[in-house]
């Protein structure tokens, strides 16, 4: 019973370690993907950065002072928002951020109105850019390390049952199996050593009985040859009914 | 007949001004900043001009911002010393140039009081020409009623106030607004100063100075309010009643307009403005306004005994700063396929 019990357990280690062993890949070339995304996006940040950065020197060139106060203060509502939600990717919920631009919202259209407005709506286009690239970076950047986490998780579990349960179950049933027939072998010792004894207490009982046998056979004969030489001397002096002459 | 008593109180004014304008960087100089490939570097070609070590007591590295503060704590410090020489009508002239400032100053101010920072943070982003002694008080205001009658009432600006006050709630559209509006009413008044009480050659140069400022702002404010929700009327109220644009019919024209083209050929229709919106050699409009500018200015100082070449090296110094920060910028950041937006005409 523990046996069978063993072996289900067995095949369900075999088909778990299988299962996870491909989930294992499928994150992995997730993975992969990702970091790859990753390098994309960074470079295009470096390139996007600067050019932001440059742009607010363009700001500052036009309007000849320092906006960022008046920028800051004008500022009510954001036009710029950023959304999570969560993908599934083989089991693993990875968080996604999306950008979202509220075109509505342009809360210092008005700034640089007497000197410098068109750069400072450039720049403000340039960083809006800037930041969708960061937002996008983000997400990804997210992914990775949970991604990353997941991947150390599931690679553990599916070594620790490749190397520890499954060869630990294999063990056991080797155990068991090797027990069982340690009992068989017993039992048929025992039964022929059962059997020997009998045939041994048989033989002295038929050794006895021939004993016997014998025995009561000379004792018989002794007395027949008594009776015999009681008897022969006259056969005839007998008279049985049935003896007809 | 001016020439004549001019150097009596302005000669020795008029003698520094000109010595600084000397030190202001010609173009060899700019060549050779745009050839730095380091702060550092930037740093010891200007130590070389009239600037001297002016960057070193800094300590630390080398970063654009201190570049510029330096730079602008230089003009504030010879403007200081001019105006402590000046005598009338010079001295009324530059407290003029100083209300510029101080109109934005007075917006930085109600900003800052409407959305209630620290009066500290903003006290010193304050540009240090603009100061004036009740600056700090305009923080307990909170609409423009009590921020004229309590603390606006004493300042030079006051005037100009009168004819912007409206009982709006103070916000940052409205803050915009009443800046332009200040401006418009601080250049006419400006204007007006000079043609009367400037003797002659200088009232001259500073209408053909304040004219081009009017028609910059003028130009900028229809450009920049193509997309807003600033209405014509609120358009036709912030356009300067002074410079070439200030025909009424011009200035219907631009305020009506919804597009950019528009503008464009009401502007270029002006013989001088004709090439404003020419995009080559990687010039936008600001650029071609700062280059006209700066002709204007060097052209101000062809005329002997006039106070206006004080107003001509102030804003060929801004410009100057602005060259340099640009530069500095364009090096500090890797950029030097634009290094030589700068504008220089010394």
């Amino acid at each position: 019973m523990t046996l069978s019990l063993m072996k289900g357990k067995l095949k369900g280690a075999q088909q778990g370690h299988s299962l996870l062993k491909r989930k294992s890949e499928a994150l992995t070339k997730r993975f992969r993907d990702i970091t790859k995304r990753i390098d994309d996006a960074k470079r295009k940040m470096g390139r996007v950065m600067q050019t932001a950065a440059f742009s607010l020197a363009e700001v500052s060139y036009a309007t000849g002072g320092n906006i960022g106060y008046q920028v800051q203060e004008s500022v009510n509502r954001a036009r710029f928002r950023v959304r999570a939600r969560q993908e599934n990717v083989s089991g693993v919920y990875l968080p996604q951020f999306e950008a979202d631009i509220d075109e509505s919202i342009n809360d210092f259209k008005m700034t640089g109105l007497g000197r410098g407005g068109q750069q400072v709506q450039k720049a403000k286009d340039v960083y809006t850019k800037s930041v969708q690239t960061l937002v996008d970076l983000a997400s990804l950047q997210t992914a990775f390390v949970i991604l990353d986490e997941v991947i150390k998780v599931t690679n553990r579990r599916v070594n620790a049952i490749e190397h520890v349960i499954i060869p630990r179950t294999e063990n056991t049933i080797a155990y068991i199996n090797s027990e069982l027939d340690e009992l068989d072998r017993e039992e048929f010792y025992r039964l022929k050593k059962v059997q020997e004894k009998k045939q041994q207490a048989n033989a002295q009982l038929d050794a006895e009985n021939a004993a016997r046998k014998a025995k009561a056979l000379a004792e018989q004969s002794q007395d027949e040859t008594k009776q015999e030489s009681q008897e022969v001397p006259d056969l005839t002096a007998q008279t049985e009914d049935d003896v007809i002459f | 007949m001016e020439g004549l008593f001019f150097n009596i109180d302005s000669g020795f004014i008029e003698g520094l001004v000109r010595g600084y304008r000397d030190g202001l960087l010609k173009s060899s100089q700019y060549i050779n900043l745009t050839q730095c490939d380091s702060l550092e570097d930037l740093k010891l070609q200007l130590s070389a001009t009239d600037y001297g070590n002016f960057l070193s007591n800094v300590s630390g590295s080398l970063s654009t911002t201190i570049i510029e503060e330096k730079l602008n704590e230089k003009l504030v410090e010879q403007f200081r010393y001019i105006r402590s020489q000046a005598t009338e009508p010079l001295a009324k002239f530059m407290d003029y140039i100083t209300y510029g400032y101080m109109i934005d100053n007075v917006a930085l101010m109600i900003t800052g009081t409407i959305h209630e920072r620290d009066r500290s943070e903003i006290l010193e982003r304050c540009h240090p020409l603009g100061w004036f002694e009740t600056l700090p008080t305009l923080s307990v205001a909170t609409d423009i009623d009590s921020l004229y009658q309590t603390v606006l009432i004493d300042t030079p600006l006051a005037p100009y106030f009168q004819n912007c006050l409206s009982v709006d709630d103070l916000d940052d559209m409205n803050i915009e607004i009443i800046k332009n509006a200040l401006y418009k009413a601080y250049l006419e008044d400006f204007m007006q100063f000079c043609k009367t009480k400037l003797p002659s050659p200088s009232d001259e140069i500073m209408e053909r100075l304040i004219s081009f400022e009017a028609d910059k702002r003028a130009i900028n404010i229809c450009i920049n309010s193509l997309d807003t929700e600033l209405g014509t009327d609120d358009k036709l109220k912030l356009l300067p009643a002074l410079g070439k644009l200030s025909n009424t019919a011009y200035q219907h024209q631009m305020a009506q307009s919804d597009d950019l083209e528009n503008l464009k050929t009401i502007i270029t229709s002006l013989g001088e403005y004709r090439n404003f919106f020419d995009t080559t050699n990687d010039k936008n409009l600001e650029d071609h306004f700062y280059e006209y500018e700066m002709r204007l200015c060097k052209d101000a100082f062809t005329q002997q005994f006039t106070i206006s070449t004080i107003w001509a090296y102030v804003r060929s110094k801004e410009q100057e700063i602005r060259n340099i920060t640009w530069i500095a910028e364009c090096i500090a950041q890797n950029q030097k396929e634009r290094i030589n937006n700068y504008i220089s005409v010394y």
